[in-house]
């Protein structure tokens, strides 16, 4: 079977199982099984096919539901309607939509475990967890977890082919031409003749006909727009200044908000002393919110001031106050009654470990700070009958639900306007700036209000990444890795982050624990991963990669001391232990990208790391120079297979910054607790990368997977791990522990 | 006090030390230009006084002493400056927060620095952070932002 024919297969059987009696494929499309919330919003003439498509006499509308925080996914979404609808740029607008059930993202449910192909079973078994999990966690309608082009990818191409065959059968009924001579160009019905009746035309036509749902999808070799350089929508909006945030939203009568709440998260506030604040000019009001304070003003800085010169006596921490306290809770959890899962054994590990001579490491993550560059930030207007509010955020539903609760609303009543965001990297998943805002704007009725953290507010409540710990041992037998036994250990993220999306914790493994490690694909005699699960300490969240971030630093770094201690070359170590082919060609093409095997030359030191995550598998290869100032991280080479590439330059650009992004937090970031406070509280002493630190960095895109995979997170494990094993390559030093700047110069 | 931004001269009743990237966010409603850290770590607040780059965070008000351009300023959607079309045709932006001071800082930098070496192109835009990572795009842009001003 093609496979586009397996695409119409699945589709078709999950359609069925979700729409009751007996459908024909294609039906789906248009009966999902949530009605389409446009139908509710149509003027006379207007026509809506599916919950992304709304065309008036004058202009054609596209929805892309899914949140746009940097990964230009309302172009991807765009342009895959646009594709099927034979729209060009510039003939469409878009917008995000109301947040509706009809957006449910497909991908959790379908696609959301990274399970081996070769191991079905266990592989389904994990699937069943996952899917728990995400469901719980995300929702229904939610932007995460790389899942925003497997959801979108057959999903939107059949709205724009309902859509252009339902304008073709409008136009055939106008004209008597039936719909097999009619074809679409430009967002028009093209007649025999060559003559043309735009989309627009036909519209009020359209909206009397049922929509036509038995559509063929194009075939790639037709393709127009995926697969081909674009120039993204947003582009020119945000190269001039043009393009709007949630923080820079505007009203009439619009006043500006601030809050301090205690830095030690989740800790009380038992008490405050504004009367200095109260005299400063411009401000307004002094509110009580949940843990603090909240300033209004009429400009974002005077709020700033005022809560500078307010008294607060901030209550203790609900969790140890100094860092030194949380690692040893993490050292004290590798215990059988915290086992969380263990998912790959093969072999017979403590067999293979008696008596044997071992080689082991212990490995560290620390906690780190998503602190995307637009601090948070919301608008809202509450009035008697109803809630607006504006931000960027990738749960939209639960916003609506979480500011119903907070101010008394039906929720009906509450609509959520999802704006353009200056980065997320997981930090939007959480809700902060939400409840603060519904919380002030309760207390301001009638008046809208724009809230603003502080950029050291937003770093003292950014629920950073998890801290993980992991211990390896290792048995090398016959100049190969006979034994590899790792255990890692962290507190979960999801159980932390869930109960503050309004969703249980849910029941099971926390799989991000090990994501990135257990499913390493090589055939190793005797091999085991297992996850523990600390206590929960301060609260965490999914950041960019999740588990990953930590888990594929520990396996990378450990199977890569484990092949050096058996005198092998760390590439064709990995090959030769990988059985998995879409594995092996990513790592055989960053091989032959970094030219593998060649001298790097003197004080140079190339390292290589692979890690799958979220379905894509992903190869890093680093080179170093030793200098007398310091490690210079010289170029990157980095392969990952997504099965098909919608856009090439956006999938570079994203790559790219995923491996800086993986680079600069493993070699200069950590967050530290002090007094039951995070003791970073700005970029300078969370930098990160910055520009003179970039290497060069070489991409390509391998599509060999029969399924379509994101790339926003999968290049962030590896980076970490090249880079150590780079570094050790160059200097023998082993890098166990990031940040890595604890330990050695970066230039 | 009076302050020249884009061409335009504003009438302004604020505190002496109130940053100018307030003014211009919050009193003029100039939005272009972005808060990011508040304590000239991320370079998002970049405007150009009089002929330089600076972070607007950081200048008082009352210390403002010359005609100011934001990116607004620069060059508009229909008449865009070659910094903003070097940035547009290499798709440099991904959540575009920082870019508006990516471009002023390098049109800045361009300006008294027409033929940059690569290492001159590091050291002048390391102060401004890119928490997505678009550094190897912005390397590009400023060269043929470069080689455009150059032609023109
Ligand atoms: S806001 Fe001025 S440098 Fe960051
Ligand atoms: S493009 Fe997002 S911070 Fe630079």
């Amino acid at each position: 079977m093609s496979r586009l024919g397996k695409i119409a297969r699945r589709t078709f059987l999950i359609g069925s199982a979700a729409v009751a009696g007996g459908v024909v494929f294609g039906v789906y499309a248009a009966r999902t099984p949530h009605p389409n919330p446009l139908a509710e919003t149509l003027a006379d003439g207007e026509a809506s096919f599916n919950p992304w498509i709304k065309i008036d006499g004058e202009k054609i509308t596209l929805i892309t539901p899914h949140s746009d925080v940097g990964q230009g996914v309302r172009h991807m979404q765009a342009m895959l309607i646009a594709e099927e609808m034979d729209l060009d740029p510039g003939q469409f607008t878009t917008d995000f939509g109301a947040p509706d059930p009809a957006y449910w993202n497909r991908a959790f449910s379908e696609e959301g475990a990274p399970f081996m192909s070769r191991d079905e079973s266990r592989g389904a078994e994990t699937a069943r967890t996952v899917v728990g999990y995400a469901v719980k966690m995300f929702g229904i309608q939610a932007t995460g977890g790389s899942t925003a082009v497997a959801d979108s990818f057959d999903k939107l191409r059949e709205a724009g082919a309902v859509a252009r065959e339902t304008l073709k059968l409008a136009a055939s009924q106008r004209t008597g031409v039936p719909v097999a001579e009619l074809t679409t160009a430009s967002a028009a019905v093209r007649l025999p003749d060559g003559s043309e009746i735009a989309y627009t035309e036909l519209a009020a036509d359209a909206a009397t006909l049922d929509p036509v749902t038995d559509v063929t999808l194009r075939e790639p070799a037709d393709w127009r727009l995926i697969g081909k350089p674009q120039q993204r929508l947003d582009i020119v909006g945000k190269s001039t200044g043009t393009a709007t945030y949630g923080i820079d939203l505007k009203m009439d009568g619009m006043v500006h908000a601030s809050v301090r709440f205690n830095p030690r998260q989740g800790g009380p506030l038992n008490g405050y002393d504004a009367s200095a604040a109260e005299a400063m000019r411009g401000v307004q009001r002094i509110l009580p919110v949940t843990n603090g304070v909240a300033v209004i003003a009429d400009n974002t800085w005077r709020t700033f001031q005022a809560l500078d010169a307010i008294d607060y006596d901030w209550g203790p921490a609900p969790y140890p106050p100094e860092q030194d306290a949380h690692w040893e809770v993490l050292a004290n959890s590798f215990t059988d009654n915290r086992l969380d899962s263990e998912w790959r054994h093969e072999g017979d590990v403590p067999a293979a470990l008696a008596g044997a001579e071992t080689i082991a490491a212990e490995y560290r993550a620390p906690y780190v700070a998503h602190a995307p560059l637009e601090p948070l930030n919301a608008l809202i207007l509450v009035t008697e009958n109803r809630v607006d509010i504006w931000a960027g955020h990738q749960i939209p539903r639960t916003v609506e639900d979480m500011v119903a609760g907070i101010t008394g609303h039906d929720v009906k009543n509450v609509h959520f306007h999802n704006q353009y965001a200056g980065g997320s990297f997981g930090h939007r998943l959480e809700f902060e700036n939400i409840r603060y805002a519904a919380e002030i704007g309760a207390q301001m009725v009638g008046t809208p209000v724009k809230l603003t953290f502080r950029r050291e507010e937003d770093f003292a409540h950014d629920f950073p990444r998890q801290i993980a710990m992991a211990r390896g041992a290792g048995v090398v037998t016959g100049g190969k890795i006979g034994t590899c036994d790792l255990s890692i250990c962290s507190p979960s993220p999801i159980a932390s982050q869930m109960p503050r999306a309004n969703f249980p914790a849910p029941p099971g493994p926390d799989m991000q624990i090990v994501a990135g490690a257990w499913n390493m694909p090589y055939k190793i005699d005797n091999l085991r991963v297992r996850a523990y699960r600390a206590p929960e300490l301060a609260p965490v969240s999914s950041w960019r990669s999740v588990g990953a971030s930590h888990a594929g630093f520990f396996a990378e770094s450990f199977v890569d001391e484990l092949i050096h201690a058996a005198g092998q070359d760390p590439l064709e170590a990995r090959l030769a232990m990988c059985d998995y082919d879409i594995a092996r060609n990513v790592l055989e093409a960053v091989a032959e990208m970094s030219n593998w095997g060649t001298d790097p030359g003197e004080n140079r030191g190339r390292g290589v790391a692979f890690v799958s995550s979220f379905g894509t598998p992903t190869a890093e290869v680093v080179e170093v120079t030793a200098g007398e100032d310091g490690i210079r991280i010289d170029k990157v080479f980095v392969a990952a297979d997504v099965g098909t590439v919608v856009d090439p330059v956006n999938f570079e650009n994203h790559v790219q910054g995923a491996v800086v992004w993986g680079l600069g937090h493993a070699m200069n970031c950590e967050i530290t607790y002090s007094d039951g406070m995070a003791e970073q509280s700005n970029y300078d002493l969370h930098p990160a990368m910055r520009l003179y630190q970039c290497p060069e960095i070489a991409v390509r895109a391998l599509e060999n997977q029969s399924k379509i995979r994101g790339i926003g997170e999968p290049p962030v494990p590896p980076a970490a791990s090249a880079l150590a094993n780079a570094i050790f390559a160059a200097t023998g030093q082993r890098l166990r522990e990031m940040p890595f700047n604890k330990f050695v110069d970066f230039v | 006090m009076q302050l020249t931004v884009n061409g335009t001269t504003h009438e302004v009743d604020v505190e002496d030390d109130m940053p100018l990237l307030w003014v211009l966010r919050d009193e003029l409603g100039i939005t272009g230009v972005k808060y990011g850290c508040g304590i000239a770590q991320c370079g998002a607040c970049t405007v150009i006084v009089d002929g330089y780059a600076e972070r607007s965070c950081q200048i008082a008000a009352a210390d403002v002493d010359g005609p100011v351009t934001t990116i607004e300023g620069l060059g508009t959607p229909q008449t865009l400056h070659a910094v903003q079309e070097a940035w547009i045709e290499h798709q440099v932006a991904q959540c575009g927060y920082c870019q508006s001071g990516q471009i002023m800082n390098a049109a800045a930098f361009l300006a008294e620095t027409p033929d940059p070496a690569d290492d001159e192109i590091d050291d002048a835009m390391s102060g401004n952070l890119c928490r997505c990572g678009t550094y190897p795009r912005i390397r590009a842009a400023v060269k043929s932002a470069a080689t455009k001003l150059k032609r023109a």
